[in-house]
Parts: C-alpha cells; sequence; structure tokens
C-alpha cells in the first residue's frame, strides 16, 4: 500500500453551493503532499471531512486501505487555517489537555512535551499564559500540539501564515525532519514558493472541482511551453526554419534577450548551434514554469 | 466517554480556580449570614414592646386585648381628651379609644399615635374588637360558647391537610416562602450557568481552538462535557454555599439567636431587666410557658414540610432545568460571533424561563390549580414551577410524570442543540437568521 490516504470520489454539498464535486485523489506515503487552490475552493471543506469533522455527502475515503474511522483521529494531527489557543490557559496545561484529547496518556504526553520544549527552547514558557505569548510564539505552541501525537499523516493549513522569516525556517525544518521519519505531510497553502521547496506531490482544487494532479516534476513537465531564453549581443530579427522568436526586448549594454519557441522535433543542441553562428550568446536557458505560472494558468483554463 | 470526562475536567478546574468562583464562593454565604444576622438583628429590635393604652368606655373589652410579645396593652380609665394630652408625655406608642356606642356604632373606634401605625397591630385591634362584637352579638342571638367553638374548630380544619403520612399540620407561609426560595434558586442558577456554557462555547469558537478540538473529539462530546463541567461548578458551589452558610449561620445563632429564639427562662430574663417591662412579666411567662412563640411557631411549621422530598427534587429540577436550558444556552453561543449578536437569539430561550417565574406568583395562591398542574408538566416551565408546589405536596404520580417530561425534555434540547452546535462552531464571520439554523438541523453527517 503506497497511499496513506485515498479520496474516492468525494461530492460535499452545502445548502447553496457544492464545495466538492466527484474529488478524488491519492496521497502517497511519506511525502510532502501540496493541496493548492484558490479561496473558497473547497481545500478546507476536503481537510474537514478527512479529519472527520465533517463526512461527505457521497464518495468514501480511505486511509491506509482502511475506510476512515474515528480510530485513525489519533493518526492524524491537523492545523487549521483559523486556529487558536485557550487564551486563559497555561502553555503547559493546554499542551497537555490537547495530546490527551489525541489519546495519549498524561504520562506519554509529559514525556514528549519536554522533548519538544528542550527543541524549541521554550522551557520558560509552560507556566506562562497563553495571552502572553506574541503571536508567532503561539504559533510554535501550535505546531507543537499538531505533532506532538506522532501522527502517521500532518494536515498543515497555512502553516507558515503569521511566522516571521527565522521561525517559518525552523518549522520548515522541522516539516523536512517529519517527511525524513516517514510522516506524511499534507501541505495547503497559497504560498507558491513554499510549494516549490517543499511538496512533492501537488494537487489543485478549483470551484469544487480537482483540476490537476500528480508528482511535481511531471506537472511542471505537462505544463512546460518548450520556450528557452537566451541573451545575446547581435540580432535575431530574421525568420528561421527551426524555431520562432516570440519577443525580443533590450537589457542593458546593447544586450537583448528574447524568448524562442523551438518548433516541433527540433533538439535543444541545433538551437544553440545555430545561435553560436548568429550571436554572441551571454546567458541560455529553457523556461520552466513556476508553480506560480501553473497554478494561475490551471486556475484559469477552466471556463467560467 | 473518556473524552467528555477530559473535557469536563478542563471545563470544572478551570472555573474552580478562577478568583471569582472563590470570591463567590466565600461572599455568598457571608451575604447570607449578613442577612440572616440583619434579620435577627431587627427582629430583636422590634420585639422592643409596643405599648397600647386602651381607652373603653363601653366596658365591654376589658381583657380581652391579648399581651403579645410585641404589643402590652394598658387598660386607662381616663377620659379620651385627657389621655391624649398626656399621651405625648406618656412612653405608649399607641392609644386606642372604644366609644360607649360601641355595639351600634362600630366605626367610632379610634387609634392614635405619634408615629403611623403598622397595618399589623391596626388589623390586630381592629380584629380582636370585630371578633368581641361578633362574639357578644351571637351569644345575644342566642349561639353559646360552645356552638361557636365548634364552628371555629371547623374552619380549622381546613389548615390541616392530609399527606401519605398522616396528618400533620401544615403551614403555607412556610411552604410558600421555601417553595418560591427553590424557584428563584433554580431560576438564577439556570440563567447564570447557562450563560456560562454559551460563554465558554463562544470563547473556543472566537478564539479559533475549536476547529483543533473538534478535529480530536466529536462536537458531542465537547459540548457534553462543558455542560456537565459547568453543572458541576454549580453543585460544588451549592454544596460549599450550604456549608458555609450552615457555619456562618451557626456562628450567627450564637451571636443572635440565644437571645432572639432561646429558651423561655432566657427571654424572661431579658424581659425582667427591661425597668419598664416589669409588669408584663406575668403575661410573657404565661406565653413563653405555652412555647408557641413566634419563633416557636415558624420552626414548627417549617420542620412539617416534606423536606426530603423537596431537597431530592430541588437537586433534579436544577439539574433537569440546567441541562435543558444550558444545551440551548450552548447552541446560542455556537450560532453566535459576537456578544452583539447573542441578544436576538437568547429571547427565545430566556422567555419560557421569565414566564415560569412570572407565573410562579399565580401558582403559589392555587397550588393544585390547572394551570399549577400543566405548567409544572412542560418541561420548560416544570423545573421552576414543580418547586413552588412542592412544599405544599404534590401527588407522587405528578412528580413522576413530570420528571419523565423533563428528562425527555433534556435529552430532546441537547440533541437539537447538538445538531445546530456542530454547525454553527464552524461558521464564521457572518450572522445566521433563525431559518439557516433551523436548516443545520437537518445537515448530514
Amino acid at each position: 500500500m503506497n497511499n496513506i490516504l485515498e479520496v474516492h470520489n468525494v461530492v460535499k454539498r452545502y445548502a447553496q453551493h457544492t464545495a466538492l464535486n466527484n474529488v478524488s485523489i491519492n496521497v502517497p506515503k511519506g511525502l510532502i503532499f501540496g493541496l493548492l487552490g484558490p479561496n473558497g475552493a473547497g481545500k478546507t471543506s476536503l481537510i474537514r471531512i478527512i479529519n472527520q469533522i465533517t463526512g461527505p455527502d457521497e464518495g468514501h475515503i480511505l486511509f491506509n486501505g482502511q475506510k476512515l474511522q474515528p480510530e485513525h483521529i489519533k493518526e492524524i494531527g491537523y492545523l487549521p487555517e483559523e486556529r487558536g489557543l485557550y487564551k486563559k490557559m497555561k502553555v503547559g496545561e493546554q499542551l497537555l489537555y490537547l495530546a490527551q484529547l489525541k489519546g495519549l496518556s498524561e504520562k506519554q504526553a509529559m514525556e514528549k512535551l519536554k522533548e519538544w520544549f528542550i527543541k524549541f527552547d521554550i522551557k520558560t514558557w509552560w507556566t506562562k499564559n497563553v495571552e502572553d505569548l506574541s503571536k508567532g510564539m503561539q504559533q510554535k505552541i501550535q505546531f507543537v500540539a499538531t505533532v506532538l501525537h506522532e501522527p502517521q499523516l500532518i494536515i498543515l493549513d497555512e502553516p507558515f501564515s503569521g511566522f516571521d522569516p527565522i521561525n517559518a525556517n525552523l518549522i520548515k525544518d522541522e516539516i523536512l525532519e517529519l517527511k525524513k521519519k516517514g510522516t506524511t505531510i499534507i501541505f495547503s497553502t497559497h504560498r507558491m514558493e513554499s510549494v516549490e521547496e517543499l511538496c512533492d506531490h501537488v494537487a489543485l482544487i478549483n470551484k469544487s472541482h480537482k483540476v490537476l494532479d500528480g508528482p511535481k516534476k511531471q506537472i511542471k513537465e505537462q505544463f512546460k511551453t518548450h520556450t528557452y531564453s537566451v541573451e545575446y549581443l547581435g540580432d535575431l530579427s530574421d525568420e528561421y526554419a527551426d524555431f520562432d522568436i516570440i519577443k525580443t526586448e533590450t537589457v542593458e549594454d546593447n544586450y537583448k534577450k528574447s524568448t524562442i519557441k523551438l518548433k516541433p522535433e527540433v533538439p535543444v543542441n541545433g538551437l544553440v548551434r545555430q545561435l553560436i553562428d548568429k550571436v554572441e550568446i551571454r546567458t541560455f536557458g529553457e523556461n520552466i514554469p513556476s508553480m506560480n505560472d501553473i497554478f494561475i494558468a490551471a486556475v484559469n483554463e477552466i471556463p467560467q | 466517554m473518556k473524552n467528555i470526562f477530559l473535557v469536563l475536567k478542563r471545563e470544572y478546574l478551570t472555573r474552580v480556580r478562577k478568583k471569582s468562583f472563590i470570591v463567590m464562593t466565600i461572599l455568598g454565604p457571608l451575604l447570607i449570614g449578613a442577612f440572616y444576622g440583619f434579620i435577627g438583628w431587627t427582629a430583636m429590635s422590634s420585639i422592643s414592646l409596643k405599648k397600647v393604652e386602651v381607652i373603653d368606655e363601653s366596658n365591654l373589652f376589658k381583657g380581652k386585648f391579648k399581651n403579645t410579645e410585641e404589643l402590652s396593652y394598658t387598660y386607662s380609665s381616663q377620659s379620651l381628651d385627657a389621655a391624649k394630652k398626656y399621651f405625648s408625655k406618656s412612653k405608649q406608642d399607641a392609644l386606642v379609644y372604644i366609644p360607649k356606642d360601641i355595639m351600634e356604632n362600630p366605626k367610632g373606634v379610634k387609634i392614635f399615635s405619634e408615629k403611623s401605625l403598622s397595618i399589623e397591630l391596626q388589623n390586630g385591634i381592629e380584629k380582636t374588637i370585630e371578633n368581641e362584637i361578633e362574639n357578644i352579638k351571637l351569644t345575644e342571638a342566642g349561639i353559646t360558647q360552645k356552638v361557636l367553638e365548634d364552628a371555629k374548630m371547623n374552619v380549622s380544619t381546613e389548615t390541616i391537610s392530609l399527606s401519605a403520612e398522616g396528618e400533620k399540620s401544615n403551614s403555607a407561609v412556610a411552604a410558600t416562602i421555601i417553595g418560591y426560595i427553590c424557584a428563584f434558586l433554580i431560576y438564577i442558577t439556570v440563567f447564570i450557568f447557562g450563560v456560562q456554557v454559551m460563554r465558554s462555547v463562544m470563547e473556543e469558537k472566537t478564539s479559533r481552538i475549536v476547529e483543533v478540538i473538534i478535529s480530536s473529539i466529536k462536537p458531542f462530546e465537547l459540548m457534553m462535557g462543558k455542560i456537565i463541567g459547568v453543572a458541576l461548578v454549580g453543585l460544588t458551589q451549592f454544596t460549599l454555599w450550604i456549608i458555609l452558610s450552615f457555619a456562618v449561620t451557626t456562628a450567627a445563632t450564637a451571636m443572635f439567636g440565644e437571645k432572639f429564639a432561646g429558651s423561655p427562662q432566657q427571654r424572661m430574663e431579658q424581659v425582667k431587666n427591661m425597668p419598664q417591662a416589669q409588669e408584663i412579666e406575668k403575661q410573657v411567662k404565661k406565653e413563653s410557658s405555652k412555647g408557641v412563640g413566634l419563633y416557636g411557631r415558624a420552626m414548627k411549621a417549617v420542620q412539617t414540610l416534606p423536606w426530603v422530598t423537596i431537597l431530592v427534587c430541588f437537586i433534579f429540577y436544577f439539574l433537569g432545568g440546567y441541562l435543558l436550558y444550558s444545551a440551548l444556552f450552548g447552541a446560542v453561543g455556537s450560532a453566535v460571533d459576537s456578544e452583539t449578536d447573542v441578544q436576538q437569539f437568547m429571547l427565545p430561550i430566556t422567555l419560557p424561563i421569565i414566564f415560569a417565574i412570572a407565573i410562579a406568583q399565580f401558582v403559589i395562591r392555587e397550588p393544585d390549580g390547572n394551570l399549577a398542574f400543566w405548567t409544572s408538566m412542560i418541561p420548560f416551565t416544570s423545573p421552576i414551577i414543580m418547586m413552588v408546589r412542592i412544599p405544599f405536596g404534590v401527588p407522587a404520580w405528578q412528580i413522576i410524570l413530570s420528571m419523565v417530561i423533563l428528562t425527555g425534555g433534556f435529552i430532546g434540547t441537547t440533541w437539537l442543540a447538538a445538531r445546530i452546535y456542530r454547525v454553527g462552531i464552524l461558521m464564521f464571520g457572518k450572522k445566521p437568521t433563525f431559518k439557516e439554523i433551523g436548516k443545520w438541523i437537518f445537515y448530514k453527517g
């Protein structure tokens, strides 16, 4: 069994609209899975169904090959986008409480909490009231609460919002650490640069439909436009048999930059060879689409 | 179950540790003690004898005005004018003038006083005179004292109620007071603790921790844990209040009570010490030896009330009423985002409670009437109304039926509230309408 989670044809309807329309997603074990989509696309609905906060109207979900059941809650850690803590409760008590709700005994929870408090160097926070902590500090506490019971699957909804770059990096390292240990992470975000950096596999939901799904590399391949950028001295304004110049602009010191689209079945080396004869090349590279480009392209592809 | 217990434990501990809880727990009995002390003190000061001088020109009422703890009558043979002149100098509180022709002109009685008299005293004097005139007229009409006594006995049977344990005398006043106190306590506590549940739900919703929690446990478990936890806080507070009040009132009794409610000997000594009261010592002695002092009568009436039933029912109706309403309060808390939206949704919940306490006074007047019966069956009003009725004695089948309906009632409201709650706590940012909340009840899964 390679998939930790399989979502099969899930439909979720609310009074006025359909939040998820026949969505199927497979989450492979041990990877960081990016769940992307614009606001209101249905991501949160799907995450809530996986967390068994609500149930699907149609379709079913398998966790490790078994039908999703209440006992699987212990194997899932969830950091919601809308998150908070009891403001008037002490940090230590609160974490103990949340861990016990996830099924840990008080003793187990205590031991694991000690490790995390040492790791994050936050030992002095134990007896502080949550309301006395800064927002970033509270986020750290929430992250600890999410992963403390060592679940197999962790769902992080916009985990970096509210973090300064240093703490964001700290959390990023923790996420990679968890991945190393074999934890699967579902990562829902709008920040494409973190998707670029962390995700192995992405799925994109738009207007309650899944529009994209697959390993990041494969998706990038799929969205490749077969265009190249070249910076050079000289002139490339003629018509050519093997490629088209899509656009040319002048950069500094007489250098020009052109975007070139290769005609089908022409090798890249052939292009380079032809260019060498004509101009003096400064840089040359393939235009690989960013996740940002893919996101925008995929979302706009769907007719309104 | 384990999750409910975890939630319950947190709710209970955070509340019990709060400063406000500790302050209220200590302050409550102190207030009760102060209240008790105040009553003792006023009772003691009001015991200071009121002296009434009677000028009886008709000579029909000699010895008919009975001296009591509060009142001492002296008869004077002076003329009214002389007495009036002398009145302000004498330390009399009131002067009663009964004209010669009282039998023909009953309106001729006059009461003079410097300060205005209490209605009680005025009524007492009027009644004594009325009774005496009645007696004389009845005797004139040929009805003997014996017939009269018989007639009186017939009247007094109405104050003896039949109950399963046999006949016992009952005091409507004590029953009214106890019934009303119990009903009012339930009214207040359902409100206080119901609103606590609501605030607690709102706190979780506005602080956004709720989504983390319901990804670990079911919304129903969270709601039930909260409701039961707050109920236990309420019971803890009651228990502590009862224990502390008992301690405080015992202390207060030690201070005031001995004089106030002490033995006849002590009271006599006390009376003896008042120099101006020595002439009534004899009367007081007679009174006390009969053991029918005000306090004694009150104690006797209180002792005849069905205390065990009252206590058991109080706990049941407190819990039942609280569970019924707090679930609804919880549902309201889940549906709203901010304090300002609360009012609109609280109204349909608070109306029945307020209605119940408002009709309680009519029920007290007729504790076995139709209104009393039906409102003590409807679960929304029964916790309050049944408590008003119980000190008067309610048939067992009615209590049991009412309890069964109340149990069904709170299971029903809890179910309903849970349906609203699970949807409401995840609805952020907009104020729902009643119609939308209605739809939530029928959402699946």
